[in-house]
């Protein structure tokens, strides 16, 4: 990268450093951080949408959908999360590769299980057997998005649906007292209240979820956790510029700094949050707020 | 091969007694309960070990960062800090690598880059952390009047910690405590997913729970056996639990028992 760069073996101590975490591998590393936050910035929404809409389904009138809603709640919380991601990714491939193949090959004869095999035509397969590279590298982080939005909706669904159930009874019975029907009072009167209830548990889930963030590399996405691995393994002069030897762990601190870094800025950004929002509630933070400036 | 032979070959398949090879193909239901099960015997021993040692851990480091003395209070806010505020999974990663360059320098440790220790270490300091910030939390909520009625009764330093704080502590933090225990053993089907390698293919329950994943190519049957092991396992940690929370409200009045609420918010 630097123009002193073009003779590694006559460099030492910070120019070699300087040179060596510039190389076109590292960069491919700080991509990865890139696709890391890319990821939290598509899933954050993605899984509140999932959480949403699995909460209101657990508060649904309509008893299957509310078991449908409370199963999707409770299963997760059952059961370890990494099993969850390494299940789903396989799981939907599956799915939509099965749905695809019923809508493109009607007339396929052949059994789509075959022993230990998992078998479609090839106009269903995804990405198609001749798709460019780039096209399964996003259908790959498609489909981790895809699962981290629902392993994380289900944690977003339980503090949405406690949320709902912290709103004073009194303000939904004065709304039906008002004639509004049971959509409206929801709409109106639910929905922009619970977010103050919400929010100490959504922050908490905004840190477990930069937290499983390295989980993307076992679902076979080129992460950080995957470039770390890559780079800090030793290298001879044969393979590169850059000989060192087994430098992993000293990766794994720059990961483990990286993520304490990340999680102590949100959790200052989400204090100043709290706080502004509480500025003026009938709540105990609120109250104690007044009391401080007074 | 009725089910009874292959739960005699692989109902230790993971301490490595029995059959030496994985069944390869043609795979019945019967071997994949029996394996995964199998493989539930390391989760559990990774999340017993690491409770009840962390346990103790946790305690002392609560204590520490209550203390006035900031030589106590800081050292236990950095561990708090650094075990909770970064992922468990890089925590694996890193330990793993650091006991490989130590095992290069002093052969003496090679047995920390074996899962059954070094795995079994980080996960005892984790969970400390994660229980010390709950028991923290607990032991600034004890009621002013518990520890000004030990005083009365003339009570001061140990005899103080233990009838009256301690005791008082664990009862408020009983319910986190709870959740962090059952997470706790989630957290165990990470450690063959990091750094640190299976011996013999002696793994885990995900472990497992993956070979036949990826042999059959098959989700549907290896993941859902994994997960009803680990709602029984929930269920018998929520009841012994459940029981030793009953004991610590053992003096209150039967209504107004803290019950134990599962609140899923402590994924590392």
């Amino acid at each position: 990268m630097f123009s002193f760069c073009t003779d590694p073996d006559a460099l030492e101590g910070v120019k070699w450093l300087s040179c060596y975490l510039t190389t076109g591998k590292h960069q491919s590393m700080y991509w990865a951080v890139g696709t890391v936050l890319l990821l939290l910035a598509i899933t954050a929404p993605a899984a509140l949408l999932f959480g949403f809409g699995g909460a209101t389904a657990a508060r649904s009138r309509f008893r299957p959908l509310a078991w449908f809603g409370k199963i999707y709640i409770s299963i997760v919380r059952g059961v370890p999360d990494i099993a969850f991601f390494l299940f789903f990714v396989i799981a939907l491939d599956q799915a939509f590769e099965w749905v695809r193949h019923q809508v493109k090959c009607p007339d396929w004869d052949q059994e789509i299980w075959q022993g230990n095999d998992f078998r479609v035509c090839p106009e269903a397969k995804l990405p198609l057997g001749n798709a460019a590279q780039w096209v399964h590298e996003t259908y790959g982080f498609f489909l981790a998005v895809l699962t981290f939005a629902i392993v994380f909706g289900a944690f977003a669904a339980n503090v949405l649906y406690g949320a709902m159930q912290a709103v004073p009874r009194a303000q939904i019975e004065t709304a039906e007292a008002y004639g509004m029907t049971h959509r409206q009072s929801f709409w109106r009167i639910l929905v922009p209240q619970m977010w103050v209830y919400a929010l100490p548990g959504l922050s908490n889930l905004w840190m477990v979820l930069i937290k499983a963030t390295p989980l993307l590399f076992l679902l076979g996405v080129e992460d950080i956790v995957y470039w770390a691995r890559e780079l800090g393994g030793s290298k001879t002069a044969q393979f590169t510029d850059y000989p060192h030897p087994d430098w992993r762990m000293w990766y794994f601190a720059a990961l483990l700094v990286f993520y304490l870094a990340f999680t102590r800025v949100s959790e200052i950004v989400l204090d100043k949050i709290m706080r502004r929002l509480t500025k003026g509630q009938a709540t105990m933070g609120g109250e104690k707020q007044r009391k401080a400036a007074a | 091969m009725s089910c009874w032979d292959t739960i005699a070959d692989y109902g230790l398949r993971s301490l490595g007694y029995g059959e030496r090879l994985l069944p390869r193909s043609d795979f019945t239901l019967c071997q994949q309960f029996t394996l995964i099960g199998s493989g539930m015997i390391w989760n559990i021993y990774f999340g017993t070990l690491a409770l009840v040692s962390g346990f103790i851990l946790a305690t002392a480091v609560a204590m520490a960062k209550a203390a006035h003395n900031p030589w106590l209070r800081k050292p236990a806010e950095w561990f708090v800090f650094v075990f909770r505020g970064s992922p468990l999974f890089i925590q694996f990663f890193f330990a793993y690598f650091l006991f490989l360059s130590l095992k290069s320098s002093y052969p003496v440790l090679a047995p920390l880059t074996a899962a059954a220790l070094g795995a079994l270490i980080v996960l005892f300091l984790n969970t400390a952390a994660y229980s010390a910030e709950i028991f923290f939390g607990a032991l600034q909520s004890i009621p002013k009047g518990d520890v000004e009625a030990a005083d009365a009764y003339g009570m001061a330093g140990w005899s103080r910690f233990r009838r009256v704080i301690w005791p008082t502590m664990l009862r408020l933090g009983w319910p986190a405590y709870t959740n962090e225990a059952i997470f706790l053993f989630h957290a165990t089907t990470l450690v063959f997913f990091s750094g640190f390698p299976t011996t013999k293919q002696q793994g885990d329950a995900l472990y497992y729970a993956n070979y036949f994943a990826d042999k059959t190519f098959n989700p549907f049957i290896p993941y859902p056996i994994l997960a009803g092991y680990f709602i029984l396992l929930t269920l018998v940690i929520i009841t012994i639990f459940g029981r030793v929370n009953a004991h610590l409200n053992r003096h209150l009045p039967q209504a107004g028992r803290s019950r134990i609420r599962l609140r899923p918010q402590l994924i590392r």
